[in-house]
């Protein structure tokens, strides 16, 4: 797998480190409650075919990415930096 | 018919023209008192013994491809109760036991081969956590031998003592633990089902559920709808995906794991080596082939295979541990999708929908579960409760917070 980081380029898998679902991204604030909380922490979609998740190009640029990645097949669909998507939400 | 030498030499004396096929190819009935949903290890251990200990044979095991396709054949079949964390313990060491006398309860060779599991350790720190591991195995009732490094050496001198990064300090040997053959296992206990009047329907994959008043009426397949007062789910790296379609949102994600075998070699590893810190176990197989893997990929992937960079890092993990690994030539290797739970450990329990039963997250290590889990999934399911040894893995325990995380690694599934 070779993942096209915004910064860097095309890069071997190798180098980043894989954390999971994007959804980590939206961690519950506290007023939320537990459920929210727990499901957060725990559950997880993990869909057979289009996932959304984050990588870390580690022994790159260091920054965080939200690739979305075929489970399937492990084609990867987009690549965008994390950093754009939480400013999108906030 | 029954197996027996004698029959082996009358057949052989024939030609081998007198064995006939082991289980039959039904129909899908309209409606069952029992479904259970994947064929692999433990959905077929399911369906016998609950044929065989309930006297539940209105069964069906609806199987999407064919029958002991999925991990159960992909495995690198190693069997052992080396587990140390309570729920863990007792379900792995009544696994075991029930391995010790499978293959006459099925008739059927499984070719257990008991040929002992070393653990390798590697400091003295982790030469402690080898002995404390040791004494909870015993505590269980379970056997476990500390070995020191001469020890070892005496056993295995071929490994690597003196690495440089991970010198061996000695290790934790369990006599009884060993190999079997996969397949084996699942066709014994697909024959065992089938004599019993379990229907095994292959090609057979279930689409959706029919639930009423939170209550499963049935399931629909592409082989039309079924009808069953319970149903049971064993579909292991496709738990998230079966789940969802009944509504249940799983602490489960689905990786892949490689494992590799050489061409045929001469008799030379007579046991199961397991280097952790290298991330590397090995055995040779009864074809002579050398079986090992290493860890997951790890990243969620459902395409039962896997890529290069584990390739490179296995062979190296194996050259540091066993440099003569280096003249093997490696003739295939594959990948099987994992269940991996959040705690790594797994799942038999109801779930909220009455009648549904949930049985999975085995992560890469449910081939020694499979009578274990085989047992009480059928306990479950036809009592209502869960049996004595499986009554930790439950479904809520993530919320509870009486996780059972035997690698201390938390809420990262690529990691246990
Ligand atoms: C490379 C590798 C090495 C391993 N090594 C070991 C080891 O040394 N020791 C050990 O203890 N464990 C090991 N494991 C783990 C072990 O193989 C699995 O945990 C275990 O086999 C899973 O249970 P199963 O046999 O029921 O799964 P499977 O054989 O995968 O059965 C699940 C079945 O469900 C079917 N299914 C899925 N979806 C549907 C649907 N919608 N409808 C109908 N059917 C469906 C699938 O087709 C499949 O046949 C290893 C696994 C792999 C991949
Ligand atoms: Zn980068």
């Amino acid at each position: 797998m070779r993942i096209n980081c915004p910064l860097c380029g095309a890069r071997d898998s190798r180098e980043f480190h894989y954390r999971g679902s994007a959804k980590l991204i939206d961690r519950p604030l506290p007023e939320q409650g537990r459920a929210a909380m727990f499901d957060y922490v725990y559950i997880r979609d993990n869909p057979a075919g289009v996932t959304r998740e984050l990588w870390h190009h580690r022994n790159g640029c260091r920054a965080w990415l939200v690739v979305a990645r075929d489970t399937t097949s492990h084609k990867i669909l987009s690549v965008e930096l994390a950093a754009d998507r939480g400013r999108v939400r906030s | 018919m029954r197996y027996s030498a004698f029959k082996v030499i009358w057949n052989g004396l024939g030609g081998n023209r007198g064995w006939k096929p082991v289980w039959r190819n039904p129909q899908p009935r309209s409606r069952y008192d029992v479904i259970i949903i994947g064929g692999g290890g433990h959905g077929l251990a399911t369906a016998y013994y609950l044929a065989k200990k309930y006297g539940v044979t209105n069964v069906a095991v609806l199987e999407r491809g064919y029958l002991g396709g999925g991990n159960v054949g992909r495995n690198t079949t190693v069997v052992r109760a080396n587990y140390m964390l309570d729920g863990n313990s007792q379900f792995y060491s009544h696994s075991l036991k029930l391995w010790e006398t499978l293959a006459q309860e099925l008739n059927y060779n499984v070719m257990l081969s008991q040929r002992g599991c070393l653990m390798l350790a590697h400091s003295d720190g982790q030469m402690d956590a080898m002995a404390r591991r040791g004494n909870m195995i015993h505590m269980q009732g379970d056997d476990a031998e500390l070995w020191e490094a001469a020890t070892v050496r005496r056993h295995l001198p071929y490994l690597d003592f003196d690495n440089a990064r991970f010198p061996i300090r000695g290790g934790l040997m369990q006599w009884r633990a060993g190999t079997a053959r996969h397949d084996a296992v699942a066709w014994g206990f697909a024959r065992g089902a089938d004599r019993l009047g379990v229907d095994l329907i292959q090609n057979c994959a279930v689409t959706g559920f029919h639930i009423r008043n939170g209550r499963v009426l049935g399931v629909e397949t592409t082989r039309g709808t079924i009808a069953a007062d319970k149903v049971g789910m064993t579909v292991a790296g496709r738990s998230s995906e079966v789940g969802q379609m009944a509504g249940l949102r799983l602490p489960i994600e689905s990786h892949v794991l490689q494992a590799f075998v050489t061409e045929g070699l001469k008799p030379l590893i007579d046991t199961v080596v397991s280097f952790g810190m290298g991330h590397f176990y090995i055995s040779q197989s009864d074809k002579g082939g050398l079986v090992y893997g290493g860890d997951l990929d790890g990243y969620n992937s459902y395409a039962q295979r896997g890529n290069l960079p584990m390739v490179e890092h296995v062979a190296e993990a194996g050259m540091a541990l066993m440099p003569m690994l280096g003249k093997a030539r490696m003739l295939r290797s594959w990948g099987g999708i994992m269940d991996m739970t959040m705690d790594g450990s797994p799942i038999i329990d109801k779930t909220p929908i009455e009648g549904l039963y949930f049985n999975g997250g085995w992560c890469y290590g449910g081939f020694k579960a499979v009578p274990g889990s085989g047992d009480v999934f059928a306990h479950l399911i036809a009592t209502g409760r869960s049996h004595e040894v499986a009554e930790k893995y439950r479904i809520d325990r993530f919320q509870t917070g009486d996780l059972i995380d035997e690698e201390g690694t938390g809420a990262t599934p690529n990691l246990h």
